[in-house]
């Protein structure tokens, strides 16, 4: 089976993939969860005005510096708190949340309810933004 | 904030593009081992990826290959990347690889020929998009797994 058809076809289903990934990842997207996100849930406090959960794993390189971007816009900010869950040992809630990759950040508003998801690295003007529409 | 205990452990860190790098000589390994049937080159591709699964993606041939000839002549500054996820995809790879040589000794062509192209695909996914196998399909496995473990 000496062909070139096979690696024309995975170069090109990878390509299209490729674009797709690089064009989804860490792009922050509304959402208008209806599960209220507990305390006890995630295993610390909430923020007063909103909460950024971020969902995290072993073998995942975007995790560090979506962590590093977090906590740096979370610093000076009181009323809005990081929290950083490790997916693996979390599985349940992973489910319940439905998220399928890891980094995963959620944006929760002071209920506790998602108002925004970004799956991959986010982008530090996305979250801002997003962060400012959310009010007490 | 809470502190994490996959936050806390101590991580063996490494040169970022190197891995990169790797992926790119892993790529053209495996475009010529899928384009013309070539069972060893898939063989040879299976062992580097069993040094990197095993021993660490810094300790491969082509990381070898990254020290002393790329990363010299490299003028970005170097980012530290956690080993952990790039060994993680070596093991991916190598039971792709492993798969691709079953199925060429037992005369299977086709799960050859598709065992190689799952492992193109990453490694290309990897060296040309930055992919993170690690963040697409560990947290599936490891959902699919408690699922099935449940369902036992």
């Amino acid at each position: 089976m000496k062909s070139l058809l096979p690696l024309a076809i995975v170069l090109a289903l990878a390509t299209a993939y490729g674009l797709w990934y690089r064009r989804s990842r860490g792009r922050l997207r509304a959402k208008a969860g209806r599960l209220r996100i507990t305390e006890s849930m995630i295993q610390a406090p909430l923020g007063s005005r909103a909460t950024l959960v971020q969902f995290s794993s072993a073998f995942c390189t975007p995790c560090r510096a979506t962590r590093a971007l977090l906590e740096n816009i979370v610093q000076g900010i009181s009323d809005v708190a990081h929290v950083e869950v490790d997916a693996e040992a979390r599985l349940e809630l992973v489910r319940e949340l439905n998220i399928l990759s890891t980094p995963t950040t959620l944006i929760l508003d002071s209920h506790g309810r998602e108002v925004g998801r970004a799956v991959g690295a986010p982008k530090r003007e996305q979250v801002i933004t997003a962060l400012k529409a959310i009010r007490t | 904030m809470t502190e994490l205990s996959i936050a806390k452990k101590p991580v063996v860190s490494i040169d970022a593009r190197g891995p990169r790098f790797s992926a790119l000589l892993t790529t053209i390994v495996l475009g010529f081992a899928l384009g013309t049937s070539n069972i060893w080159l898939a063989v040879g591709q299976g062992i580097v990826f069993a040094i990197g699964a095993f021993k660490g993606p810094q300790f491969t041939p082509y990381a070898f290959i990254f020290k002393t000839l790329i990363k010299p002549r490299l003028k970005s500054e170097f980012v530290g990347e956690d080993v952990r996820p790039p060994q993680f995809a070596q093991s991916v790879g190598l039971v792709f690889a492993l798969t691709a040589i079953a199925g060429a000794f037992i005369g299977l062509n086709l799960l050859f020929t598709v065992a190689v192209s799952f492992a193109l695909a990453a490694a290309f996914l990897n060296s040309t998009f930055n992919f993170c196998l690690g963040c697409e399909i560990y947290l599936l496995l490891l959902r699919a797994r408690s699922k099935w473990a449940n369902i036992q």
